[in-house]
């Protein structure tokens, strides 16, 4: 290779007075119907779903499964029906949501007021570092028999285990999105004024939304898997209730696509709250503000 | 000028003017994890009003910190600097800064939020629509009306840097500070904006402290320079360039002056090898 030195070869040069129009279609061409559809997320999400339900009724059918180990689609259907109608489903579901909407409130107010303390000083940000890093491997339920001594058989137990589920992951998404703030960004807030309390609610807190949210989230699955765990153990309320507890006593009494369709129920609730709820969210705002692509 | 006394007078053949700004035997020391670096070692140097003052130097000469130092992120450990005869504390609106980083823009405001956030914050205005009035005016000063409304993401570089520098320059401050603000820029647009940002200083005549690690950009954007050399930095020499500009750049005097400068920040290393 080293031994003969190509030289470039010398070709005239020229140059166009005036560049015509480009003679292709394909400048900005738009897409087709299909490319269209296939682009919408909701499309192609409810394309999986769908599928997912039809290999269900064809497979139950098909391989004669007994209704007592696998019901069908359908009688599932029927039974999520009748769990409205005659079981009072609604109200079950009412319970359950209304527990971890109180749960996550309070959760995200406690894991704010965490992150704050942490981003305020170093040793702050060593007592929630040390704090997450014990308690948040701990499965919230396993603190349930300790919660029903502590606060008996209801609401309170329920919601203080719901809190183990939600304050770590959101204080400790919170802290991390707070620490990975771009430093031109912080040293613009305090360039212009910021202080304090001000400081982080207007500058840290948006610039690390996708950090904040992305906790949030995290937190709501961790809570609605422990709630309905803990509602399997004991109702909502003293006196029974949710929809673990609707799942529960739906086996309880061999009624088996009643379970499923307890379980059906709570699905599609966690697919709400993740496809619709935050999906809005996000695009609100990270999406909008570029922090996110769509 | 509130204050007028301004303790030992300007030595030699000062102009009768105060200063904007004063930097007295500045040393600046930062910690890294393991080191203890001295970045400027006994600065000195003074702006006047309506000046485009350089800090140049190769990379390591702490001239961002110096910067920094005036925005007043970082004290002094020897020395002290003043901002018209008041010693500087701490971050402020008078001093604004303008960064090389995109990301010196605020995500989720638009163009014009991005301006009146300063303004409101920084209590120059207190009523959001004197504020947007403000706003649009820099707007247009910068060539971004019809933007307004748009997010920092969908636009490009160069018109991210004119936000941050109309965002700086609505804030009026005492002295605009910019830390390499076209350094991410590509050639040309690099050139368009030096010029804009030359164009802007002919309309209100700001003071700005503007550092850069080009000699070209020193020569073309200062009207004085003040050249540093490295590890750690100490003022190497003051120098005129207020006759040079985009119309004679690459004139035998430019060049002769890139290369003064030049053989003054590379002599020792000429002289090592």
């Amino acid at each position: 290779m080293a031994d003969v030195k190509t030289d470039p070869i010398e070709r005239p040069e020229f140059e166009r007075p005036s560049v015509g129009k480009a003679n292709t279609a394909d400048v900005a061409r738009p897409l087709s119907t299909l490319e269209k559809v296939a682009n919408i997320d909701p499309v192609r999400k409810f394309t999986v779903l769908l599928t997912a339900i039809v290999a269900w009724e064809l497979y139950t059918r098909v391989a004669k499964v007994p209704p007592l180990i696998f019901p069908t689609f359908s009688d599932t259907i029927v039974a999520l029906w009748k769990g409205f109608t005659e079981y009072g489903l609604a109200s079950q579901i009412w319970a359950s949501v209304g527990i971890l909407l109180a749960g996550y409130v309070i959760g995200l107010a406690i894991g704010a007021a965490l992150s704050f303390i942490a981003v305020s000083s170093r040793f702050g940000s060593d007592i929630l570092g040390t704090l997450t890093s014990m308690l948040n491997p701990l499965p919230a339920v396993a603190l349930l028999p300790l919660a029903m001594i502590w606060f008996g058989l209801g609401a309170k137990s329920l919601i203080f285990v719901l809190l183990h589920s939600i304050v770590w992951p959101v204080a400790l998404n919170t802290h991390t999105g707070f620490m990975s703030v771009a430093e031109p960004l912080r040293m613009v807030g305090r360039n212009y004024g910021l202080r304090n309390i001000r400081y982080v609610v207007k500058l840290l807190v948006p610039a690390a939304f996708p950090s904040i949210l992305a906790g949030m989230k995290l937190g709501w699955a961790f809570a609605w898997r422990t709630l309905i765990a803990a509602e399997l153990v004991f109702g909502a309320a003293s006196e029974g209730g949710g929809l673990g507890w609707f799942i529960f006593a739906s086996r309880n009494e061999m009624d088996i696509p009643g379970a499923f369709a307890g379980l059906l129920t709570v699905i599609l609730i966690g697919f709400f709250v993740e496809n619709v709820i935050f999906r809005n969210i996000e695009q609100g705002t990270l999406v909008r503000w570029g922090m996110q692509s769509s | 000028m509130p204050q007028t006394t301004n303790g030992a007078a300007p030595a030699g053949a000062a102009p009768a003017v105060a200063p904007i700004l004063e930097v007295e035997g500045v040393t600046l020391q930062y910690k890294t994890k393991e080191h203890l670096i001295t970045a400027t070692y006994r600065v000195d140097f003074k702006v006047y009003p309506a000046d485009r003052f350089v800090l140049l130097g190769p990379s390591g000469c702490g001239k961002s910190t110096l910067l920094k130092g005036v925005a007043g992120f970082m004290r002094p450990v020897e020395g002290e600097m003043r901002l018209k005869g008041r010693r500087i504390e701490e971050p402020g609106p008078d001093r604004v800064m303008v960064f090389q980083e995109f990301d010196q823009l605020l995500p989720w405001k638009t163009v014009r939020q991005n301006i009146t956030f300063a303004l409101r914050n920084g209590g120059r205005c207190s009523r959001e629509s004197d504020a947007d009035e403000i706003a649009m005016n820099y707007i247009r000063k910068v060539k971004l009306n019809g933007f307004e409304n748009t997010y920092p993401h969908m636009l490009s570089g160069g018109m991210k840097q004119r936000v941050a520098i109309a965002r700086g320059m609505a804030m009026e401050p005492d002295i605009l500070l910019m830390d390499e603000p076209f350094a991410s820029l590509d050639a040309l647009t690099r050139r368009q904006m030096q010029e804009e940002l030359l164009q802007l200083w002919d309309d209100t005549r700001f003071t700005v402290l503007f550092v850069t690690h080009s000699i070209e950009e020193a020569l073309l954007v200062g009207n004085r320079i003040l050249v540093l050399s490295p590890h750690p930095g100490q003022v190497k020499a003051e120098l005129n360039t207020h006759m040079h500009s985009h119309a004679n750049a690459g004139s035998p005097e430019f060049i002769a002056l890139q290369t003064r400068i030049h053989n003054m920040l590379f002599a020792d290393r000429v002289l090592e090898e």
